[in-house]
């Protein structure tokens, strides 16, 4: 082997770092790809139900819409009853996430606040009054919400404990408390019958009114707290660079806790409105992955809780409507995670062409 | 009642033994690969495909069946389901510089999804009664004992009487362990794993490494779940049976320490800590439930344990989860 002799490679191209794409050309690209990807999976759904083009898209639209233009609004409720479910768990793993602080326990924190508004519900149900049950149940389900998410921060603090598996395992020991609960109040049928008791109001005859509501507020608090707060400002640095906040004088290990605390309740008032505003019942399928999802729709939505609304409608569209699609060709309704797995996977790889671009050598340079 | 408790618990355990093993080698190229619950699902219901299409070319008839086509051909299939599924994850990781925790979960995402649709499509094909599809023939062929294995009486039970996909499982970690630690491509690995840009500079091909790690990784993951469906479950594959079993891999990862020489010996503790609440007498079905959290508190404490004594041979590879750019320095 000669090294002078080697024949030297010039690749064909190569890819730079863009400095920064004005933000309508980056959303250009984000809305191309969801519409790409909506087609791919009108296709994929045609493709194994056998339908026609024109009734798959009808068939996805009535699953999610139900009779809407005829007045009927049944189904439109339960569409925005699980966007907010799902939005709702994503809110809350944003400040950790924006602190680059992995937390994927949002299943098991949201399951102990449940946890803690169905123990509320059967235990204090008959001895509160209506408003003062309501009030327990919000209290005891943000703190065991809060409390699940802080033991993780801590040991991140105070010993630099790798926070995702972490949170991930405590995900399942949150899963066997649950069981558990359920196998001894359920009297070893493994299910819990609805509680009537401290059960969230119906504004106007409609059930799903209070849980819509209160993430709606929580959406925009949210929002005013990244972006205007003084702590949201604290988050963002510790996110980028945890030696910058120490240099600012910024306490890194008190940032790490305060939002962890803040995610964890979160979560845990997801969990309240599951068991008070839902479900009124829990068992370990009650989050049924979607502290999962969450965190894909945090990362998506880029770390804004409106951005997060758009992406989370999307996502829970397609599930409901994919499921409704295939199960109309009486075939199994898990195609509608593949279809969110191939969307989110599609949405994640196009995030490479707004911040890098390929530049393709072109032969006269590379004859130099 | 020991070696019942004993074998039985590595049975159990191989499936993660494969799971760890995979994502050990993944994750000494730096990536933290997510996406191993998901791949282990593709991998063992493109077992579960393969070996159902050739049982039905023989026509459903076990003396037909050329024992040799029955074991390599669902091998072959859950190797290459998971591989494809690895590709995906580096191709969007390493070439896209896409954040590997979101792609890894919705990898997961997309894996059970393939899994659970595939295994009822399968359900609905054969038109069963049970939500389950059997195929306790190719099972047969994979759970062969040996023959002498009876004769050696608690000792042959012990250490013989396994099906071979538990003795690749540790021939395979043996192998990993030390190619990592005593070759040149071990150390080039590491390298990457550690800090790509001086391997970079160093002249390893950074991106071929990565690649051809998580793929390896990958492919051996996705055999544990093969094991698991073909072994453990004789051959009986129901949705979501497989559970959170890719999630302890990925804990057993950090239990093991990166060290698929240890991840062997763990993989039967843990096995045996999913197995204590059967064992143990005098438990209602209600504490059962509260002893299935063993393994997942174990590793909370191991977890923590490590972090506290940072200890520079048991840490994670330095560059684990982070993406590297050539260009960025």
């Amino acid at each position: 082997m000669n090294n002078t002799e080697k024949k030297v490679h010039e690749p064909v191209f190569h890819v730079v770092k863009r400095d920064d794409m004005p933000l309508w050309k980056a959303w250009l690209i984000r809305m191309a790809t969801i519409v790409v990807s909506f087609f791919i999976v009108g296709f994929l759904s045609i493709a194994v139900t056998g339908q026609s083009f024109a009734g798959t898209y009808e068939t996805m639209f009535s699953g999610v819409f139900g009779r809407l233009f005829e007045g009927h609004t049944t189904m439109l409720w339960k569409y925005l009853q699980e966007i907010v479910i799902l939005l709702s768990l994503a809110l809350a793993l944003t400040p950790a996430f924006k602190m680059k602080f992995w937390n994927c326990g949002a299943e098991g924190q949201a399951l102990m606040g449940g946890l803690a508004s169905i123990i509320c519900m059967i235990e204090l149900g008959d001895k509160l009054p209506y408003g003062a049950l309501l009030a327990v149940i919000a209290i005891t389900s943000i703190l065991a919400g809060a409390i699940w998410g802080v033991i993780p921060a801590i040991f991140k603090a105070l010993f630099n404990t790798n926070e995702t598996l972490f949170t991930l395992m405590m995900n399942y020991i949150a899963t066997q408390i649950i069981a558990y609960y359920v196998y001894i109040k359920g009297g070893g049928s493994n299910v819990i019958n609805p509680v009537s008791a401290g059960n969230f109001p119906s504004v106007a005859g409609n059930d799903y009114f209070v849980n819509i509501a209160i993430v709606t507020v929580i959406t925009v608090v949210m929002y005013i707290y990244l972006k205007y707060s003084k702590q949201g400002y604290e988050i963002s640095v510790v996110g980028e660079s945890q030696n910058t906040a120490r240099y600012v004088g910024i306490n890194v290990k008190k940032v790490i806790i305060r939002t962890m605390i803040i995610s964890g309740a979160l979560c845990g008032i997801t969990g309240m409105l599951l068991v008070a505003g839902k479900d009124h019942s829990i068992n370990i399928n009650s989050v049924g992955g979607q502290g999962f999802t969450a965190i894909l729709m945090s990362w998506l939505g880029q770390f804004n809780p409106f951005i997060m609304v758009v992406m989370t409608a999307i996502v829970v569209f397609l599930r409901i409507g994919v499921a409704k699609v295939v199960d109309t060709a009486l075939l199994n309704s898990s195609f509608s995670e593949i279809m969110v797995g191939v969307v989110i996977l599609m949405l994640v790889g196009c995030e490479f062409f707004i911040h890098y671009s390929i530049k393709f050598k072109h032969k006269k340079e590379a004859g130099v | 009642m020991i070696i019942q408790f004993i074998c039985r618990a590595i049975l159990l355990g191989v499936p993660l033994l494969y799971g760890s093993t995979g994502e050990i080698v993944t994750e000494k190229s730096g990536h933290l690969n997510l996406g191993i619950p998901g791949i282990m699902y593709v991998g063992a219901i493109s077992g579960v495909v393969g070996s159902f299409l050739y049982e039905n070319s023989c026509g459903n008839d076990i003396a037909a069946m050329n024992p040799f086509f029955a074991v390599f051909i669902p091998l072959l299939c859950a190797i290459v389901g998971s591989i494809l599924m690895g590709l995906i994850y580096s191709f969007l990781t390493v070439t896209l510089h896409a954040n590997q925790n979101v792609t890894g979960l919705a990898l997961t995402t997309l894996g059970i999804g393939l899994g659970n649709f595939l295994g009822a499509s399968l359900i609905n094909i054969t038109k069963s009664e049970l939500p389950s599809i059997a195929l306790t023939k190719t099972s047969s062929f994979f759970s062969a004992k040996l023959p002498f294995a009876d004769d050696l009486g608690w000792f042959g039970e012990l250490f013989f009487s396994h099906d071979f996909l538990t003795y690749l499982a540790i021939i395979i970690a043996l192998i990993v362990s030390y190619v990592l630690n005593r070759t040149c491509v071990g150390l080039n690995l590491r390298s990457v794993g550690e800090n790509p840009a001086t391997a970079d500079a160093a002249g390893i091909n950074v991106t071929k490494y990565k690649y051809i790690a998580t793929c390896i990784g990958s492919g051996i993951a996705g055999l544990g779940g093969l094991q698991y469906v073909m072994a453990y479950a004789s051959g009986v594959w129901s949705n979501n049976a497989f559970g959170d079993r890719g999630w302890m891999a990925i804990a057993l990862v950090i239990f093991a320490l990166w060290k698929p020489s240890v991840a062997i010996l763990g993989s039967f503790v843990f096995g045996a800590l999913c197995n204590a609440n059967n064992y143990i007498q005098g438990l209602g079905t209600e504490t059962q439930e509260l002893f299935k959290m063993l393994p997942y508190v174990v590793t909370i404490i191991v977890l923590i344990i490590t972090s506290m004594r940072k200890k520079r041979e048991h840490q994670p590879p330095a560059h684990l989860g982070l993406p590297y750019f050539r260009e960025e320095r």
